[in-house]
């Protein structure tokens, strides 16, 4: 019986880095399996159509929106943000700027095009339709956040203060999570984002669908979730944080070829 | 007023690779609203009738459909439609790449 026993152990013991390394496999599995049936392609038109429908006090679409490329390019831009506007003295990430277009091409007013920045599954934000188009056209596109102005240089030294920052209830800061190999959460791996070869795939797929919940999520709704779940205040949408932050972490994963909208889990 | 849809068709090999991208929240009995879901969809290539499908609650929300079928050539057309329990459809022509 005690042999019998001592089999069990040593056959229990051989198992587990197999078991883990299936684990991995199968969720590679899935993830591959998910993004295949994205219906981000959904979102990119439901975008296009908002894009060029007439808005506004001044009833006009966005198609002359400049994101940076020149008015109306939209080829390209998405991979080169956040960058310094000259028009408006700073650094914007997309959703940023595509709230300046708003307020400035439309004529609506700040807290109009703000109401409803974030959505939920039955009735995405406009946002959420606008990013997944434009980020849909840096397809194939290598991220190149601006990291020259004084004022881009400023954004990412801020952004990288703000991410080794603990504070808020629980004394955390970005990299409480996302800053240790080999962390994660159930099924998600925590990514070091201070990491080039971290940062690199996760910049590359977001905005990104979430399967999960049925939501398309933009990047400035990843960095508020974050610090609701590191339980700070909530920070402004297209704050100066908010902007410093998403600066940071795309220019710390430059050079990757974009292949978003992403599925994530 | 239906959402979106999309669809690729590609021919390999002596068949016709069809994906298809419907909008519809398929909103479920568990959700305690109304239930509202795509009941039928229907395939025709070149006109003709080739799938008749019924499906139900348990069909994802945005649901996605990829099927292969026999023949088929570059140009063909196909048509997908659905239809929901509420009566609203929607329907979407491409030619086969």
């Amino acid at each position: 019986m005690t042999r019998f026993f001592g089999t069990i152990v040593i056959l229990g013991l051989t198992a587990i880095p197999a078991a883990a390394q299936d684990t991995k496999k199968e969720i590679q599995k899935y993830q591959q399996m998910i993004a295949e049936g994205s219906p981000v392609e959904l979102f990119e038109l439901e975008g296009e159509t908002l894009w060029k429908k007439p808005q506004g006090p001044h009833n006009v679409s966005l198609e002359k929106c400049d994101l940076g490329q020149g008015a109306g390019v939209l080829k390209g831009a998405y991979a080169r943000l956040p960058r310094y506007f000259k028009d408006a003295d700073r650094v914007m990430d997309l959703e940023t700027r595509l709230l300046h277009c708003m307020t400035t091409l439309q004529g609506r007013s700040r807290d109009e095009a703000t109401k409803r920045v974030f959505g939920n599954e039955n009735q995405p934000s406009e946002m959420e339709y606008l990013s997944a188009y434009v980020a849909g056209q840096s397809r194939g596109v290598k991220l190149a956040a601006g990291n020259s102005h004084p004022k881009e240089k400023e954004a990412y030294e801020l952004g990288k203060a703000l991410f080794f920052h603990r504070a808020g209830g629980w004394d955390m800061s970005c990299a409480s999570c996302h800053g240790e190999d080999n962390k994660r959460i159930r099924m998600q791996e925590l990514p070091v984002l201070h990491k080039p070869q971290a940062a690199r795939p996760i910049m590359a797929t977001w905005p990104a669908y979430r399967v999960s919940n049925s939501q398309f999520k933009t990047m400035q709704w990843r960095i508020n979730d974050c610090y609701r779940q590191m339980r700070y205040p909530e920070p402004k949408f297209a704050s100066e944080a908010t902007i410093a932050l998403i600066t940071y972490l795309t220019v710390t994963a430059a050079g990757e070829p974009y292949r978003g909208p992403g599925t994530k889990r | 007023m239906a959402g979106p849809m999309k669809m690729r068709a590609t021919a390999q090999g002596g068949f016709t690779e069809v994906r298809v991208l419907m909008t519809h929240p398929m909103t479920t009995a568990q959700s305690g609203q109304p239930l509202h879901f795509i009941q039928n969809v229907t395939v025709k290539q070149h006109g003709k009738t080739v799938i008749e499908a019924e499906i139900s609650q348990a069909v994802s929300r945005n649901p996605v459909f990829s099927f292969r079928l026999k023949g088929g050539a570059k140009g063909d057309k196909i048509e997908v439609s659905w239809l929901d329990n509420k009566g609203e459809s929607n329907t979407i022509e491409t030619a086969v790449a």
